[in-house]
């Protein structure tokens, strides 16, 4: 099947690799609702698993009573602590290093605790089952407040108290309090402080960065499914990472590896909440194996909002010193981190406060300190990344809030204070003050291309004449321009210094080709939504030479999958992206034996063009890889096995480190507190672009997100512990209707060390876009005397504010 | 979130429905719209042993425009109201009212007659019906009653209604007023922080009629007589606006939510009444 007709373009066409905009194979399913979840599954004889939950957020549990729950038709069996702790199951360890209660072991410490377990027939019995057990709860004290926590004599883990000879130390080392968990810290402290004691300027601001949760559409759940004759069990779940779970199954259940089978079905979002591993998981597993047949187990929104993985909590004080004409000398920020009353944070071995570290931010500043206390409390685990890489929209909020708090101290324009410090293209690759290399960057031209799109000066000139309007009486609306640069630190990573219980954080790809020249990619990734079907066979399109509509790509089941530690923290196009280009490569490496073969001539002879290989010199003379693809696996060539197939396990040399800069423009009534975002400017550099529409995709939903924290979506408890926001009545999701217009652009600066040089994208905005929005809602009342104020920016905090201000007369 | 079991009936009159109501008592409930109701349920915050759908009985619904009066059966959805032209005619602010509820999809199914019934100070239709003197029409045991929704609400979920009672309809007189309903709200879908519902009718370039109703900012809608009685007899000076807004401050009396404070919650009742009552005189 020759194609002489063709033009080259014509090919590069024909294959929808890299950069092209191919549209996502999975919509197809996804907007005709006939997609796969996890709560599609309906297996023979299922039984459902639903809890009984502590109402109280610190509780010591008297007694447990289930037979009027018994007693109730369809209930099947009623699961207590008692009944785990023989196997040894009551606790299971978390990724943080702690342990955590699978059933409430005596005591409660957090609102929605699973308490016990009820196996019925059906949803309708299981739920009347729980209404039915009887538990008597001794109120204790209740620590919402992580300063209050390390200065109580109350203690919330009895279990980490030791023997009395001093406190144990915890997985991070000394502690310091018995509701204390680690301290940790990167940079020079005591450089840090000397600067900022000689500095010419110094701002002082305490950021908060309030808890809140990912709240995927899809809750958390999963379909437990123990076959006693042969020993296996297979787990299918809204797992985010499959390989993972299914080694923390086997390690906590004893059953081996391979007789265990975890598979992520479609996933309706994860953003984080589906890292971690839940006492549903561990529940509907033992209900299993002692019933013996398969129990399905979904939380519900309340569920998923009060109990599985929160993010953020974090009390950040942060000094930042500069000489008098704006150039940044030093930074410090010691964190107070409220992790809930088990450790269950989401994050790489060595680094309790994930990537924190990176908050040094776009800026080259010499010396800086980040130190962080953990703390125990009365509120949910989790501590899970949101959208972000581990902590980094922590990080990139709190710089770029200081940068702004610093800039008012200067009396300075805040994006001439960002101009002069930013690392400057020739610095890259730039060591950080706090420990990171940063491959690559170009700051300075990103931020000029957005200052020139949204006519920056012009829009200061417009502000600054609302604010002559304002004041006299002219206008009750006052005009924010909220700027941020961002740069992010994704695609964990080295497994020299990245590892998840002890599981290096490599990622893989395996490839086989059919011998019609068609292909099926395997990775131990899994799209929750970004996409992977789509963009990954853009990757190997371009990589091997067949179209992106020939190649099918597999995620989510662990026993055809190759080992993979999942997705998450933007790391599938940084890891398993590169994982793909290299298993590719050893594809072509091995046609290019074969086309040579076929051609007649020397290996060194041939060379790859878009979907074929060429002879040198005489490119008349080719083989398809079509063509290359079906003599592998029919002609018998010395020295070369039949069959194409190929697997990488890639280990990152470094992170990689996208980067952007986003202008937002509101408007703000002051007397009702009510935001209207009039301009949203995005302009992402993500490295190489596989796909620009995915991109977009991701950024108008990382940016609706983002919007979402900034302007409202909190978890918020009362003293009692009792959580406010646990429906989506008063939890903010936007809709359409709250969402502004996005304009998005971009610059490409490629990663130079991944081999497609592309950086990974999805969280980007979400990291960008929060300190975007409330920089605007700071600014527009910077005029007035404002230096900073906490998000979430609802309407009534935005009031107060104002009222503050005087600005209600 | 699954609710207790229940006992499902689907009768297809009023007869068929007033015999569950009396077999049952205060165990069986009907069912409108079932965007209130059933997420209650779900939050087994309301047991309802016995739920009597509404749906097939005849007679509940429709939209009647009569001269002076407009007559809207209780399964009429918001939807219907949204789209009919006629009503859009003669009471325009029905419209305004109900584009504000929740969201298109919530509309399609919610009633009038579950919005007015349902006595949860949330709910926008009462403070409405009261700015307006509608009156709703009760079917009981008894027959047929009518009452004012100015005095059918009696606190949070408290209502003149009795248990046995169906609430077939509602009577709104035309008014030929200028209006408007404004409301704010944290999102799409929600409840008002504050909302307001003012009719003004104008001559001559004075106000010689205006009623004022307030929604979310108490246990029960607030119609503020003194608040519209401030406005009569003047051309809405400051003056007259501010003591229009100094009487409603003080019929209402909001609770702390996570909406905010009552401070902040007086103080936008405040701003949307102002910025009601300029709509309402700008149409007048
Ligand atoms: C996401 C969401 C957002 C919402 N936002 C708003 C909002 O902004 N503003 C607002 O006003 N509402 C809002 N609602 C409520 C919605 O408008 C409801 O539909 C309405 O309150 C009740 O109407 P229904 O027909 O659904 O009644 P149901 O839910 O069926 O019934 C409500 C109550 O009224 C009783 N009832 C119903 N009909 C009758 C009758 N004919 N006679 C006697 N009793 C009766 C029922 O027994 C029940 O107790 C929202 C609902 C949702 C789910």
């Amino acid at each position: 099947m020759k194609d002489e007709v063709t033009t080259r373009e014509d090919r590069v066409e024909a294959l929808g690799g890299m950069g092209c905009k191919r549209k996502r194979v999975e919509d197809a399913r996804f907007t005709q609702g006939k997609g796969n979840y996890v709560d599609d599954l309906k297996l023979p004889g299922m039984l459902f698993g639903d809890f009984v939950r502590s109402p109280y957020a610190h509780a010591r549990i008297k007694s447990i009573n289930i037979d009027k729950a018994m007693a109730v038709d369809g209930v099947v069996a009623v699961l207590t602590a008692a009944d785990l702790e023989p196997l040894g199951l009551h606790w299971m360890p978390t990724l943080a290093g702690d342990k955590q209660m699978v059933l409430a072991d005596g005591k409660v410490l957090f609102q929605g605790q699973e308490v016990a377990y009820v196996v019925a027939k059906d949803r309708y019995a299981a739920a009347d089952g729980v209404e039915l057990v009887e538990v008597e709860y001794e109120e204790l004290e209740v620590l919402t407040d992580p300063f209050a926590a390390l200065e109580s004599d109350v203690v919330l883990r009895e279990d980490l108290q030791g023997d009395g000879n001093g406190l144990p130390d915890g997985a991070h080392g000394p502690r310091k309090h018995h509701n204390h968990i680690f301290y940790w810290e990167a940079g020079d402290k005591e450089a840090t402080e000397q600067v900022l004691e000689e500095a010419e300027v110094v701002a002082e601001e305490t950021v908060y960065y309030h808890r809140t949760h990912p709240c995927p559409l899809e809750t958390c759940g999963c379909v437990a499914s123990m076959d006693k004759v042969n020993g296996k069990l297979t787990l299918w779940g809204t797992f985010q990472a499959p390989h993972a779970i299914r080694t923390v199954v086997s390690l906590i259940s004893g059953i081996e590896e391979h007789n265990i089978r975890v598979i992520s079905p479609d996933i309706g979002g994860g953003f984080g909440n589906k890292v971690g591993a839940y006492p549903g998981y561990v529940c509907s597993v033992v209900a299993s194996i002692v019933t013996g047949v398969p129990v399905k187990w979904i939380e519900d929104r309340m569920e998923n909002l009060m109990t599985t993985a929160f993010a953020r909590d974090y009390w950040m004080d942060g000094k930042i010193s500069a000489t008098k004409d704006g150039k940044i000398t030093g930074l410090w920020c010691h964190t107070t981190a409220d992790h809930g009353g088990f450790d269950a944070c989401a994050d790489p071995t060595k680094f309790p406060a994930g990537f924190m570290n990176i908050c040094t931010g776009s800026y080259d500043i010499p010396v800086a300190y980040l130190g962080v206390d953990g703390v125990y409390t009365n509120k949910a685990p989790g501590g899970v990344s949101y959208r972000c890489s581990f902590r980094v929209t922590e990080a990139v909020y709190f710089i770029e809030r200081m940068i702004e708090v610093l800039a008012i101290k200067l009396n300075m324009d805040a994006s001439e204070l960002r101009k002069i410090n930013f690392i400057k293209k020739e610095q890259f690759p730039y060591k950080a003050a706090l420990g990171w290399e940063y491959d690559s960057g170009d700051y300075h031209t990103a931020w000029d291309k957005a200052m020139k799109a949204v006519d920056y000066d012009g829009l200061r000139a417009e502000q600054a004449q609302r604010v002559e309007d304002f004041k006299a009486g002219k206008t009750r609306k006052l005009m924010g321009i909220g700027l941020t640069h961002f740069t992010e630190i994704v695609g964990a990573g080295p497994v020299k210094n990245c590892d998840i219980l002890g599981l290096g954080m490599f990622d893989s790809c395996e490839i086989r080709i059919h011998p019609t020249g068609s292909a099926i990619a395997r990775l131990g990734t899994i799209s929750q939504g970004q996409g992977h079907a789509t963009t990954f066979a853009q990757i190997l399109a371009t990589e091997i030479g067949l179209p992106a509509d020939s190649i099918t790509i597999e995620e989510g089941d662990t026993d055809t999958a190759p080992y993979g530690l999942g997705t998450y923290g933007s790391r599938s196009t940084p890891v398993a992206g590169a994982a793909t280009a290299m298993a590719g490569r050893k594809i072509r490496a091995k046609a290019q034996m074969i086309a040579a073969y076929l051609l007649e001539v020397h290996d060194d002879d041939v060379e790859f063009d878009v979907d074929r290989f060429v002879v040198k010199g005489a490119r008349e003379k080719f083989k398809t890889m079509k063509e290359i693809a079906f003599a592998a696996y029919n002609q018998a060539i010395p020295g070369i096995e039949p069959g194409l197939e190929a697997v990488s396990y890639y280990d990152p040399p470094n992170m990689t480190y996208p980067f952007g800069a986003y202008v937002c423009v509101m408007d703000i009534d002051v007397d009702t507190g009510v935001t209207d975002i009039r301009r949203f400017y995005a302009l992402d550099d993500c490295g190489t672009r596989i796909n620009p529409m995915i991109i977009e995709g991701q950024v108008h939903g990382g940016l609706t997100e983002a919007l979402a924290v900034a302007l409202g979506q909190e978890i918020a408890y009362d003293e009692m512990g009792n959580v406010k926001t646990g429906t989506l009545m008063d939890f903010f999701l936007p809709t359409a209707w709250e969402v502004p217009n996005y304009e998005t652009d971009y610059t490409v600066t490629p990663s130079p060390h991944h081999p497609i040089g592309a950086k990974g994208v999805g969280e980007s905005p979400h990291v960008g876009g929060v300190p975007c929005f409330s920089n605007a809602v700071n600014d527009a009342f910077r005029a007035f005397g404002l230096t900073h104020t906490h998000m979430p920016h609802d309407h009534w905090r935005i009031w107060k504010t104002a009222n503050e201000l005087g600005l209600h007369g | 979130m699954i609710p207790a079991a229940f006992e499902y009936h689907r009768p297809t009159d009023m007869a068929g429905v007033l015999a569950v109501l009396e077999e049952h008592g205060d165990d069986a409930r009907v069912l409108a719209g079932g965007h209130s109701l059933i997420p209650m349920m779900k939050l087994r915050m309301a047991e309802v042993p016995h739920l009597i759908d509404l749906q097939d009985v005849s007679g509940l619904g429709g939209i009647d425009v009569r001269t002076g009066e407009v007559h809207i059966g209780a399964m009429t959805t918001q939807t219907e109201i949204i789209e009919n032209a006629e009503l859009a005619q003669v009471c325009p602010i029905l419209k305004e009212a109900a584009l504000q509820i929740a969201d298109p999809q919530v509309r399609y199914m919610g009633t009038v007659g579950g919005n007015v019934a349902n006595g949860d100070p949330g709910n926008d239709m009462p403070g409405l019906m009261q700015c307006l003197d509608a009156t709703f029409e009760l079917v009981g045991p008894d027959g047929t009653r009518e009452v004012k929704a100015r005095d059918f609400y009696e606190a949070a979920y408290m209502t003149d209604r009795e248990d046995d009672e169906v609430l077939t309809k509602v009577v709104i007189p035309a008014h030929g007023a200028g209006y408007a309903y404004e409301k704010q709200k944290r999102k799409i879908g929600d409840y008002a922080t504050a909302a307001a519902a003012v009719t003004i009718v104008s001559d001559m370039g004075k106000c010689v009629q205006a009623s004022i109703a307030m929604t979310n900012l108490s246990d029960t809608p607030v119609w503020s007589e003194a608040a519209g009685a401030a406005l009569v007899g003047t051309s809405l000076d400051d003056a007259a606006v501010d003591a229009a807004v100094s009487a409603m401050l003080g019929d209402i009396d909001p609770t702390q939510d996570n909406r905010g404070p009552i401070e902040f919650k007086k103080h936008a009742a405040a701003v949307i009444l102002r910025r009601a009552i300029a709509r309402a005189w700008s149409r007048a």
